[in-house]
């Protein structure tokens, strides 16, 4: 074989740059990524303090807590799933709307008019002896809302 | 100057300074002010100011999600002339972002990225692209609601990426939110590895201009030389104390933008992103994310890119609009995209619903290729008419007619988005 050590060198050289490059690149540079999911389970307070068919905001943990005329629970995320604003509560159809690019869900969450592709994130829900946890490390994406999501005492 | 014309040799270091970037003499025609519009010139005076403006503000600036707001205001409060340092920094910016975009325009139009001075356009775009980059990277640091939320949109659109999205964006963000490491992460792009791109490309642009032989021109027989010391440069020195004159004055009367603190919890409606951005941000509001986050910036990049490699027959270097038909069907172009892109706006606003007609349909056809084949169809009707309007036009300006409708339809674009959209991104007529 005809070897070129200069060129062995360079490659050498080159190569152990990359690798160097890669780890500094993806550890270095992203390794005090703060763990912005660290929160994980949440009590928002007795499950008796929230009324039904009320819409309850959270601000703090980013999210909305729904009470259905049937007891049910369903939290959604209040990030809109277009580009990522804080959706608001909209009196008038009860449901939400985003003030970035004018995306509207339904009370359930469900798209009313796009841009927006999906319906807002369902947050898991855990009743325990009365009071209301949420998952705020698992947030679901979900295309439409269904019963079963809802979470009963 | 006198002392500038009587010798044949420079003398001063100035002098020789000027002849390192300038060869010694140039085409007369190539001093007219309507050749270039001394834009080129103008950029990188913007770029040096930028320079010395951004080193100062490093020395009150703290890079942290806490500290970074009230370190601006103290700096505007409590500083001498801290508001003018940031005002300037900030003016600069802006022109600097229209005046590369002028720039663009302008060797676009005076048929000067052809043949060899193809691989100079690639270098200029991805100066145009820095410009951006630094932009948008400044824009977060001051840490107000405005640079918060244009951010988070920003990044966010970058998830739509198939792929290396998700991950490419949390990586920029260091994080699924914006956050202070995001602050961290721009403030080194920003006063750091970008800058010194930007030396690097510059150098390359400028030497590549005299590779090319200075300015592009038309032919002729007879073409008069005339000295750069002083003819050039005491035109250069005019228009800096002009640009400085006028910048400087600006920044006493205008300060740069600074709302409430960024609320991670609240975004403000409406909420916006850069200027500079408007136009997709417009876009995203009536096409699919995919499309207007990824499909189209991609094949634009693609097109833009690649422009000076379609066009290479009967080219006329240094003629704008490379003929008076070319001019002619330029400004017919500006007036029909600009009247078809707003109609188009209004019926998708009001009228054309169409992912409600059919629910069923999924997203990316209803408001993806529905949307995106009512622009391009009529558009490439018109563009089929002009070009065999009066016998078929040459390539250059078969380009040149789709650039221009893809620019001014941009430009619509960020108009309606800046001036026509009010609260919840709503037309406000
Ligand atoms: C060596 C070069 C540069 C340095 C050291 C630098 C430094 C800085 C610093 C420390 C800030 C934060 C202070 C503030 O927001 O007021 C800032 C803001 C900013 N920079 Fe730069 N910069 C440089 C070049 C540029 C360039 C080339 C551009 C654009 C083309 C640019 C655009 C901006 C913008 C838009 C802001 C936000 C200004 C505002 O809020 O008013 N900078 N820069
Ligand atoms: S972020 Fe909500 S509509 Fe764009």
């Amino acid at each position: 074989m005809n070897f070129n050590r200069r060129q062995f060198i360079k490659r050498l050289v080159l190569g152990l740059a990359s690798v160097e490059a890669f780890f500094l690149l993806r550890n270095g540079v992203g390794n005090n990524a703060p763990d912005t999911n660290a929160e994980g389970m949440v009590n928002l307070g007795k499950v008796d303090s929230f009324q039904k068919g009320n819409v309850y905001p959270f601000v703090a943990h980013k999210l909305y807590v729904k009470r259905m005329k049937d007891g049910g629970f369903l939290a959604l995320s209040n990030q809109c799933t277009h580009l990522g604003c804080v959706v608001n509560l909209n009196p008038q159809s009860n449901g939400f709307s985003c003030p970035c690019h004018a995306s509207h869900f339904n009370e359930n969450g469900e798209v009313l008019s796009a841009p927006a592709p999906r319906p807002l994130d369902q947050i898991p829900i855990h009743i325990k002896n009365g009071e209301l946890f949420v998952d705020l490390a698992h947030p679901k994406k979900r295309n439409a809302y269904e019963k079963n999501q809802l979470t009963y005492a | 100057m006198a002392v500038l014309s009587k010798n044949k040799y420079p003398q001063s270091a100035f002098e020789k300074f000027v002849l390192h970037l300038h060869p010694h003499r140039i085409d007369q025609r190539a001093l007219q002010f309507s050749r270039t519009f001394g834009l080129g010139g103008i950029n990188a005076l913007l770029f040096v100011l930028l320079v010395f403006t951004g080193l100062l503000l490093r020395f009150s600036y703290v890079p942290t999600a806490t500290e970074a707001y009230t370190s601006v205001v103290r700096l505007q409060q409590q500083t001498l002339l801290g508001g003018f340092i940031r005002n300037v920094h900030h003016i600069s910016a802006v022109l600097m972002v229209v005046v590369s975009f002028l720039h663009l325009l302008r060797v676009f139009y005076a048929q000067a990225i052809y043949e060899k001075r193809a691989q100079n356009w690639i270098f200029g775009l991805v100066l145009f692209l820095l410009v951006v980059a630094s932009n948008f990277t400044g824009y977060l640091l001051p840490w107000d609601q405005l640079a918060y939320w244009a951010v988070t949109v920003i990044t966010h659109m970058v998830e739509y990426i198939p792929l290396l999205g998700p991950p490419l964006a949390d990586w920029v963000r260091r994080g699924d939110s914006v956050n202070g490491h995001t602050i961290l992460n721009f403030y080194t792009l920003h006063t750091g590895i970008l800058p010194i791109a930007f030396l690097v490309i510059m150098s390359f642009h400028f030497w590549l201009v005299r590779k090319a032989g200075g300015v592009a021109l038309p032919q002729t027989e007879n073409s008069e030389k005339v000295n750069v010391l002083p003819h050039l440069v005491v035109r250069e020195i005019l228009a800096l104390f002009v640009v400085l004159a006028f910048i400087f004055l600006l920044a006493v009367f205008y300060d740069a933008p600074l709302l409430i603190q960024a609320n991670p919890l609240e975004s403000p409606n409406p909420a916006k992103a850069p200027w500079y951005f408007l136009g997709a941000q417009e876009l995203l509001l009536h096409l699919h994310p995919v499309f207007a986050a990824f499909i189209i910036p991609l094949c634009l990049t693609l097109f833009f890119f690649s422009l000076p490699y379609w066009g290479r027959i009967k080219v006329h270097s240094g003629v704008w609009f490379n003929s008076a038909q070319g001019r002619k069907s330029t400004v017919a172009t500006i007036g029909f995209s600009g009247i078809f892109t707003l109609v188009l706006i209004g019926l998708l606003e009001y009228a054309l619903h169409v992912e409600t007609w059919m629910p069923g349909l999924p997203g990316w056809l209803t408001s993806g290729m529905i949307p995106l084949l009512l622009y391009m169809v009529p558009t490439g009707l018109f563009v089929q008419w002009i070009v065999h309007k009066k016998g078929k036009r040459s390539r250059v300006e078969v380009l040149q007619v789709i650039v221009t409708g893809i620019l001014t339809s941009y430009l619509v674009m960020t108009c309606v988005s800046w001036f026509l959209r009010g609260e919840g991104m709503q037309l406000i007529f």
